[in-house]
């Protein structure tokens, strides 16, 4: 039971820097048996794995993502690509049509739009598509949701599947209506021949076959601005299950003979089980106390029970030896802690380690030099559906788990480990789920939820609590940057150094035109467990560029978005700021004496964002009120522009509470605010009018929206509250106890 | 021996009267529409009505339920016809995740029970105890509004009473 207890003080959270990887080899089931599980006789569409969704994950997208430990195994290190073959589409001979994809719904709404996807080149109504996501059984296999992959790597998948399904169908249709195939039309789920009036669904078409048929990789898919489906807007497919209460998430499964879990807890990170005293639990009707090693957890039939049994758990803990460290020396034990190590190449987009030019010679042609340093903080995803698993073994070892994870292959990975199972013998499912953020990688929860299921001899539901969320969960990177910079006098930015401790790689390139740049990533050993976080780093690192970049322009008195421009050849990133500064009145005057306004752009995931934001600073108190927020983005060719933009508004609304408020706070071996009474989250009082603005470019291949539109707030915040009254705040958040004023003002 | 009345049944419920709402409805009665999220009244996931009015059922008690009518939402749809807060919030696709969205619909009823027809700003102020990670908070108020506008001012919320 090693997952149930790493120790996270005295070891960086291994995946961090890791390759998530797919295994080397895969062996499909024979046909007859794919028909079964799928649903039997009808037309099955079979395909390699897209290209560098499993065996070669890009480095780029993947290598700073959490998680990747668990699914590793055989050939690691290789690069060949999995000769995996899926089956991704199913027919039934009832007309239904079936999709297959190993991603994860968490709230992304990738359920609608792959569904869109599957309807648009399949020719059939939105409605009658079901997507089956996130079942190691029945899914081909995916690396995880995470780095913003499923609109543009999933879905074209899912379009080529169904693209090839259209065709066999096309085929079948011509052998048996005896009609030229060129005089064929496929259109809402119907093969029609318009001269002879025959017409056949297409559950009739696949009626009686047991057909299979490869996607082809080059199949023609339809070109943006052709689409029907995709490009519009499409409610959430199963909205209604979730307004009605209907909707089962991993927490609300119930199984036959169920019993309820819960974990005991050690009183630190990193201490270990001296001894446990189990006589009072075990008295308890109905309850099973479970060791092995440092895992202790009790089983009840009652969660109430299963409460009062770990309070009357006797144990004894053994703190890690030395100081435990705290939040009040986090950034000077961050520094103090990569002084020793080599900076290292990280992925993340643009970013990663780079030099070119003469720093020191741009710095010395400067007319104005400002160096800072600027921190983040730890911050918790905080998804409002804990950690949570139902596992269940079957009587020939089988084991089932359904829990909430973006990565259901790599839980499963970690499952084969921690209880030295073969693939064969792990079935995990993920049902809709509560929201991850990046937080939900690992599988933690589902081992703990199997080995209690495993003592018990019983179906065993875990649901962690929101105090064991915020402690045991782990956090997006607290982290350092230092910046030093030059400008010409004419906005030219002549010299950009840039360093990054520990919060990691992603965003550290800027999008901007420097001829003089170093930027690099110091990896620490972090004093918490971190992982991955909506937009990784690229958010720590937007925002000490950001900010920094309206320090530079301010200091020669030039407006913050002339001086962008000025540095800025990409074509999309100033198409964004231009948009977000018209959409905002940019350059206007203020609208009163408390009132500051700033601009912030980034680029992330193929992703380009600029936000303008006005704020108000309460005299006094300091209090920070966001008045408005204008949002920019651009992800090429929308797929669904009501959903996107929800995306983008989700991505500002949690973005407010990184940039102003959150931060875990530790001392002693644990986390000291882990509750929402004491860990403020952004709530209808923290939104202020939200106007969003999508560029939507049909020429451009789409990317992901999820992640890049919270790149760029805080620093759009920071660089306000600087214009309001010349406060100038370099770490995250912001002003959790409002902006320090200086007396003067105050 | 306890006894319910949950969404306009009687329910009996062997259990400890100290025991949460909240719980009972989850694990005793199937009616899992009710999520937790944090335990300590914060979140409002755990929303359910309680005489029409929104209460919290994670720090809410059986004994403190007493005879009185809950309804959770499973209570809400009447003969296959969505209330007009579920209406709202299905209209507005206002939800991403949907996992804090029954909590949303029932402090939402709550509020246009005793506020049939309130301004953005008192949706807002009235939502405040009920958390979004999402980020769906401008859609909610949105859903609610709308819903208001629907329902005929003296409706006192489809399955509340």
């Amino acid at each position: 039971m090693s997952d149930a207890n790493d120790s996270p003080l005295v070891e960086i959270e291994p995946e961090r820097y890791e390759l998530s990887e797919g295994p080397a080899y895969r062996f499909g089931m024979p046909r007859r048996d794919l028909f079964r599980a799928l649903g039997g006789a009808g037309l099955l569409i079979l395909a390699p794995l897209p290209e560098g969704e499993a065996g070669v994950p890009a480095p780029s997208f993947v290598q700073q993502e959490s998680g990747g430990g668990g699914g590793r195994r055989g050939g690691q290190g290789g690069n060949a690509a999995p000769q995996e073959i899926g089956a991704w589409l199913h027919i039934g001979e009832d007309g239904t049509v079936t999709a297959y994809s190993g991603k994860a719904e968490v709230g992304q709404n990738a359920r609608t739009s792959l569904s869109q996807a599957v309807a648009e080149e399949l020719r059939v109504p939105l409605a009658s598509v079901r997507m089956v996501l996130g079942d190691t059984d029945l899914t081909p296999y995916d690396a995880g949701t995470f780095g913003s992959r499923t609109t543009p790597a999933m879905a074209p998948q899912m379009r080529r599947a169904a693209v090839a399904a259209r065709e066999v169908l096309l085929d079948i249709a011509t052998e048996q209506m005896k009609v030229a195939r060129g005089d064929l039309n496929a259109a809402n789920g119907k093969v029609v021949h318009a001269a002879s009036k025959q017409e056949r669904g297409y559950g009739e078409l696949a009626r009686g076959q047991k057909l299979t048929k490869a996607v082809n990789a080059d199949a023609p898919l339809t070109p943006p601005a052709q689409w029907t489906v995709a490009g519009k807007s499409a409610r959430k497919v199963n909205g209604r299950d979730i307004v009605t209460g209907k909707h089962q998430y991993t927490s609300d499964i119930q199984r036959p003979g169920m019993l309820y879990g819960k974990v005991l807890r050690p009183e630190a990170f990193g201490a270990t089980l001296a001894s446990l005293d189990g006589s009072a639990a075990q008295k308890l009707p109905g309850v099973t106390v479970v060791r092995d090693g440092d895992f202790a957890g009790v089983v009840a039939p009652r969660s109430s029970v299963a409460d009062e049994a770990i309070g009357a758990l006797k144990a004894e803990w053994k703190k890690p030896e030395g100081v435990a460290p705290t939040s009040q020396t986090l950034y000077a034990d961050l520094k103090a802690g990569a002084s020793a190590q080599q900076p290292q190449g990280s992925g993340g987009g643009r970013g990663g380690n780079d030099a070119k030019g003469d720093v020191a010679a741009g710095l010395a042609a400067a007319k104005e030099r400002r160096e800072a340093s600027y921190n983040v903080a730890y911050i918790a995803h905080a998804p409002l559906e804990p950690r949570a698993a139902v596992a269940e073994w079957a009587a020939d070892g089988k084991l089932t788990v359904w829990t909430g994870t973006q990565r259901p292959f790599g839980v499963r990975g970690e499952l084969m480990q921690a209880f030295n199972l073969p693939e064969s013998k792990v079935r995990v499912i993920v049902p809709d789920t509560g929201s991850g953020y990046g937080g939900k990688h690992t599988g933690e929860q589902a081992i703990e939820a199997a080995r209690l299921a495993k003592a018990a001899g019983k179906p065993v539901k875990l649901v962690w609590t929101r105090a064991e969320e915020f402690t045991w969960a782990y956090f997006r990177p607290a982290g350092v940057i230092d910046v030093k910079a030059g400008i010409a006098d004419d906005g030219t930015i002549t010299a950009w150094e840039f360093h990054n401790y520990n919060s990691g790689g992603a965003g550290l390139r800027p999008v901007y035109d420097f001829a003089n740049q170093t930027t690099a990533f110091h990896p620490v050993r972090s004093p918490l467990r971190q992982g991955s976080y909506r937009a990784l780093a690229s958010t720590a690192n937007h925002f000490a560029r950001e900010s920094h970049i309206d320090e530079l322009a301010r200091s020669i008195g030039k407006d913050p978005l002339a001086v962008r421009l000025k540095n800025l050849k990409d074509e999309r990133m100033r198409a964004v700021l231009e948009a977000a500064a018209k959409a905002f009145g940019w350059g206007k005057p203020k609208s009163g004496e408390d009132r500051g306004v700033g601009i912030a752009g980034g680029f992330e995931k193929a992703g380009y964002v600029a936000n303008c934001v006005e704020v108000s600073v309460e005299k006094g108190s300091g209090a920070v009120r966001l008045m408005r927020v204008v949002t920019a983005f651009e992800c090429g060719a929308v797929v669904n522009p009501d959903q996107c933009k929800n995306q983008v508004e989700g991505a500002i609304i949690q973005g407010i509470g990184g940039a102003l408020f959150e931060q875990v706070v530790f001392a002693g071996g644990t986390v000291s605010n882990p509750y929402f009474s004491m860990y403020r989250v952004p709530r209808f009082s923290d939104v202020p009018p939200l106007e969003t603005v999508l560029l939507d470019r049909k020429d451009l291949p789409s990317a992901g929206a999820g992640e890049a539109p919270i790149v760029a707030l805080a620093p759009a915040i920071g660089n306000a509250i600087f214009d309001a009254v010349g406060v100038r705040l370099r770490g995250l958040p912001l002003a959790p106890d409002g902006v320090p004023l200086p007396k003067a003002s105050a | 021996m306890a006894e319910l009345t949950i969404n306009g049944q009687k329910r009996q419920v062997d259990v400890d009267p100290e025991r949460s709402l909240l719980s009972v409805l989850r694990e005793d009665l199937g009616l899992t529409g009710t999520k937790y999220g944090c335990g300590e009244a914060q979140c409002g996931a755990c929303t359910v009505l309680l005489d029409g009015k929104a209460v919290r059922s994670c720090v809410t008690t059986i004994a403190a339920v007493g005879a009185r009518p809950v309804t959770t939402i499973e209570g809400l749809e009447k003969d296959g016809k969505l209330h007009p807060v579920q209406e709202g919030f299905l209209e507005a696709d206002a939800m991403q995740c949907g996992y804090c969205i029954s909590g949303m619909i029932l402090s939402g009823v709550s509020l246009l029970n005793r506020s049939p027809r309130p301004t953005e700003r008192e949706i807002a102020r009235a939502m405040q105890g009920n958390v979004c990670r999402c980020g769906s908070h401008p859609r909610i108020v949105a859903a609610i509004k709308a819903a208001s506008e629907k329902m005929p001012a003296a409706a006192e919320g489809g399955a509340t009473k």
